[in-house]
């Protein structure tokens, strides 16, 4: 029998996973880490992007996340997101909408606009696409 | 016939209010069940990150965040009021009230002074009447609240923690118990009180930071202290609807018992009057 490790996700809105997992991804400010059973006791920052729950071999459940929090204890991994949505709701209108939204924010360079939100609102649309994207690769 | 106009006026302004209460006690009955799935979304998240926080409290981290360090002395208590917007839900405010200007006279006869800090118009309007020193309000906060509306009090109350001029901060609301039962519940927010050390945790350990400790701990608080703020904020809400649900329940109930005194009363006068006409037209009768 593999080693598993507990897992859960929240965001304010909600419980959003909870259970047994062989290992866990998610993206950490410094980079993306991956989080086996009995890791060292771990905490950082999360910036926009996947979280991905391997479950067992060949089966893993991605997550989308705009940033947040992750604690690691020896047989608890803990995900505070800020939003996490199923990887497979986002709708790609919208992130689409909000790139273009952030891309043309930051292109007008003489509007008063919050240079730093836009970038951080364009960082987010793109991530989100890329799940999008590698979802759709998997699928096929 | 002139008999009892005013009894009757009387029934059929009961009547109407009896419909309004009605009416506001069915919309509080689907407000509350809606407040009450939120209430129950949310507090996952506020459990998980509650338990991170006890985790912390045990390690022996290289940095000590300010909120987990004790102060020697407490001079200056920053207190975050969380009320209703509206009325008309029972004593569901006054029973907060009451029970927080209790705890405030007894920290005043500590020497230890106050600020606060109110989120909702009940609350607002309460203290400015008792002359407590408000130093923050927000309000208006609607049946969905969100973080956004109370990060202002709270980024108030901290920065104040911080400078050093509050020593403690405090938030008080009422807890969902069920729906005939809300408790007004004072708790202590900051500095974190740790709980009993858990077997697993004991030992010197400590977390790997990424990128440090100083910048993960700041953003964990805060958010920790968020959560706490708004999990209070949503189950008063629920609480609210709750409590009037049951107030306005009650009332059409009263109004019902009422309306049925009134309309015996009405009925034994106008019988008493058409008796009284009968009786007078049998002696005009007997007397030609």
């Amino acid at each position: 029998m593999t080693m598993t490790v507990h897992v859960d996700i929240v965001s304010a809105e909600g419980e959003i996973f909870s259970g047994l997992a062989e290992m866990v991804f998610a993206p950490a400010e410094m980079g993306e880490v991956g989080i086996a059973p009995r890791h060292a006791p771990f905490i950082s920052n999360l910036v926009p992007g996947e979280v991905r729950v391997k479950v067992s071999e060949g089966e893993s459940h991605p997550f989308y996340v705009s940033g947040g929090l992750i604690e690691v204890q020896p047989h608890l991994v803990t995900i505070l997101a800020d939003t996490v949505i199923r990887a497979a709701d986002i709708d790609e209108s919208v992130a689409l909408e909000a790139r273009a939204r952030a891309e043309e924010a930051l292109a007008d360079k003489t509007a008063s606009v919050d240079y730093a939100k836009a970038r951080s609102e364009l960082a987010q649309a793109v991530m989100q696409l890329q799940t999008l994207n590698r979802l759709r690769r998997r699928s096929r | 016939m002139a008999v009892g106009k005013e009894i009757r006026t009387k029934i059929a302004s009961i009547k109407n209010t009896q419909k309004i209460t009605r009416a506001m006690e069915m919309v509080a009955a689907s407000k509350m069940r809606k407040t009450q799935d939120r209430m129950r979304a949310t507090r996952p998240y506020a459990e998980k990150i509650a338990k991170i926080i006890k985790h912390l409290a045990h390690a022996h981290p290289e940095y000590k965040h300010p909120f987990l360090v004790e102060k020697k002395q407490c001079k200056r208590i920053g207190l975050i009021v969380i009320s209703s917007d509206r009325g008309l839900c029972g004593g569901l405010n006054s029973n907060l009230f009451r029970k927080t200007v209790a705890q405030m006279q007894q920290w005043n006869s500590e020497q230890i002074e106050i600020d606060i800090c109110t989120i909702g118009q009940k609350g607002a309007g309460y203290f400015r009447n008792i002359s407590a020193n408000i130093i923050g309000q927000s309000e208006k906060l609607g049946d969905t609240p969100h973080l956004a509306d109370i990060v202002g009090i709270i980024k108030i109350m901290l920065d104040g923690y911080e400078q050093g001029t509050i020593d403690e901060i405090h938030v008080v609301h009422n807890q969902f118990v069920n729906t005939m039962k809300q408790d007004p519940q004072i708790k202590q927010l900051v500095p974190v009180k740790a709980e009993e050390i858990q077997e697993e945790l004991k030992g010197s350990w400590d977390y790997i930071y990424e990128p440090d400790a100083v910048d993960v701990l700041d953003a964990l608080m805060v958010r920790y202290i968020e959560s706490i703020v708004l999990q209070g904020l949503i189950e008063n809400n629920a609480c609210e609807q709750a409590a009037r649900m049951v107030a306005m329940k009650s009332a059409s109930d009263n109004a019902g018992t009422l309306i049925d005194e009134l309309q015996l009363v009405y009925n034994k006068a106008r019988q008493a009057a058409i008796t009284q006409e009968i009786s007078e037209i049998v002696a005009g009768a007997a007397a030609v």
